[in-house]
């Protein structure tokens, strides 16, 4: 027994890096108790993505197929999965604590009638898991005692999954669903169109904060150093809340949680609320005005300047070193 | 319409948190506490509802008999009554969720507002566990709540932008940043709310499992981060990334 059932979130028929994170720490649980790695992908055509995803090492992929699934709604989502998780008679099951993962995996959990672990980082030997809490000012150990254990995870806190071995078998099983307790309807999704790479995958994130003091300044003066360093954009929550960029840009405890290899924050300054979605990057680099700013004790580096001096000199020097 | 919106008492979001020597939970003598943000946000919500259309507002807390002082608080930004399911010892959010649907079921609102989750534990749980279990839609990190009839609209914040779904009440919505900006309890207000009814009701009363299958065995704090250094220049910064941190 001790079997791993890895929600396998898809998006535009493919699987982001969050999802391989899942896997990965799927793939390292159930070796940990002794059990196999089955991956489930839900929709209502999907053993494309079923197949492409048999490469990563888990020893069975289910396609979880019915037109009802075709796009992502909890009450049918988690129908789904808790019928799948009976019949896999699965001790664990978890998802990656995306927007998709936090919304469906209480729900499942419920209908499971357990309670369940949000945003693990790690698993300790004797089965409990390690999770932030307090905007991630304290660690704590958890167990989950009940028949099955439910877990969402941080995706910054493992690695993700490489093709690994044969392809495993790709399973096709009908959804069972009571369609008369689906109330629920899907009408839009109004996507934030970038070409730059996602905040959540990027290896080099830059972040402006109220400094910038306009939706405009984020265009003139932080979006040049952002395309120089090829990296994603995010925002503090003031920036987010006073109408500069969108909502998906914002890093902090309620929002995106990122560890890209390098963090760089303008005119940001450091609430604890920001620091817990961004702490636990490789290095960080703070850019501010105020040389008492929070933001300056978790930097590896930090300048005190003028962000719309310091920006544009910054967006140069990158320039000339990639030239160089 | 009746809309009934859970509250939970936590510290306040500036508070320095400070672990217990035993790591059996956080030192209390120095928390102000106050309404979790996200429940204002709800509570605010609820209440632009109610002033619209009409009915009533019912705040919902299970703790201990000291939160009475933050369910005034929502009593004084104009919620209409207040229930206090007075539980000793901490319940997880499934047990929560449970209690919850107990009262629901007696109150019957067509309209569950809560926040999304509470900035001292982070769950992010009730909400969806509740949706669950009375069977009902859920809208949760809703940012825009629409209502026609019995008709609710939500525009929800997702990672790559923003979704939205449509259900027929009753449902659970959960309330992220974006909502509303929550008011402050005027003085009249804060006045008014002392006659307000706030009835406390023991859990053990309410016949509901509260088994745990999560228990939190211990905190610490994290490893710390070694900061502080500072640069003369943009110069010396860029060439620090290159040559030494080897970044870029």
């Amino acid at each position: 027994m001790g079997d791993v059932l890895v929600f396998a979130e898809s998006q535009h028929e493919h699987f982001p890096k969050t999802t391989l994170v899942a896997v990965f720490a799927g793939l390292q649980l159930a070796t940990k108790r002794g059990g196999k790695c089955i991956a489930v992908v839900v929709g209502e055509s999907v053993d494309k993505l079923a197949n492409d995803l048999a490469a990563y090492g888990v020893a069975k992929v289910v396609a979880l197929e019915n037109p009802a699934l075709k796009n992502y709604l909890a009450d049918a989502y988690a129908q789904a999965l808790a019928e799948l998780v009976k019949s896999l008679n699965a001790e664990v099951v978890l998802a990656t604590a995306t927007a998709m993962g936090k919304d469906l995996m209480p729900r499942l959990a419920a209908r499971l009638g357990v309670a369940m672990a949000s945003d693990v980082v790690g698993f300790e030997d004797d089965g409990t898991f390690i999770r932030p809490m307090y905007a991630g000012n304290a660690l704590a150990t958890v167990e989950l005692t009940g028949p099955v254990k439910v877990l969402t995870l941080r995706a910054t806190a493992f690695d993700s999954a490489k093709p690994a071995g044969a392809a495993a078998s790709v399973e096709k099983v009908p959804a069972q669903l009571d369609s008369g307790s689906l109330k629920m309807q899907f009408v839009s999704f109004n996507e934030t169109k970038s070409d730059r790479p996602q905040l959540t995958e990027a290896r080099i994130v830059v972040s402006g904060g109220r400094g910038l003091k306009s939706g405009d300044n984020f265009k003139i003066v932080l979006e040049p150093l952002v395309d120089e360093m090829g990296a994603a954009m995010g925002a503090s929550r003031a920036a987010v809340d006073a109408g500069f960029v969108p909502n998906d840009l914002q890093v902090g405890q309620t929002g995106k949680v990122v560890a890209p290899e390098l963090y760089v924050a303008v005119g940001i300054s450091g609430a604890i609320q920001h620091l817990a979605g961004m702490k636990d990057s490789k290095v960080i680099v703070a850019i501010n005005k105020d040389e008492e700013a929070p933001i300056f004790n978790v930097a590896d580096y930090g300048l005190v300047a003028d962000l719309f001096k310091a920006v544009p000199e910054m967006a140069e020097e990158v320039k000339k070193l990639k030239h160089s | 319409m009746k809309i009934l919106v859970p509250t939970k008492r936590v510290p306040d979001p500036e508070t320095t948190i400070r672990i217990l020597p035993d790591g059996s939970g956080i030192a209390t003598d120095n928390v102000k506490w106050v309404i979790n943000p996200f429940d204002e946000i709800a509570i605010e919500e609820a209440l632009r509802i109610k002033e619209k259309q009409g009915g009533e507002v019912v705040l919902v807390a299970i703790g201990q008999k000291t939160w009475q002082e933050q369910l005034r608080t929502g009593l004084a930004m104009g919620a209409d009554r207040a229930i206090l399911v007075v539980a000793e010892k901490p319940l997880d959010t499934l047990a929560i969720a449970r209690v919850l649907a107990k009262v629901i079921g007696d109150e019957k609102p067509e309209l569950v507002m809560m926040g999304k989750q509470a900035i001292d534990d982070d769950s992010n749980q009730v909400a969806q566990m509740l949706a669950e279990i009375l069977g009902w839609p859920q809208a949760t990190f809703a940012s825009k709540v629409e209502l026609d009839g019995t008709k609710c609209t939500v525009t929800r914040e997702v990672d790559g932008g923003l979704e939205t779904i449509a259900f027929p009440l009753p449902a659970v919505v959960s309330a992220d940043l974006r909502l509303n900006e929550p008011r402050y309890a005027s003085l009249p207000g804060i006045m008014k709310a002392r006659k307000k009814e706030l009835k406390e009701v023991a859990v053990d009363n309410l016949g509901v499992d509260l088994a745990p299958s999560l228990t939190v065995k211990t905190l610490k704090a994290p490893a710390k981060r070694q900061g502080g250094r500072k640069v003369g220049s943009i110069q010396e910064l860029v060439q620090l990334l290159h040559d030494e941190a080897k970044i870029i």
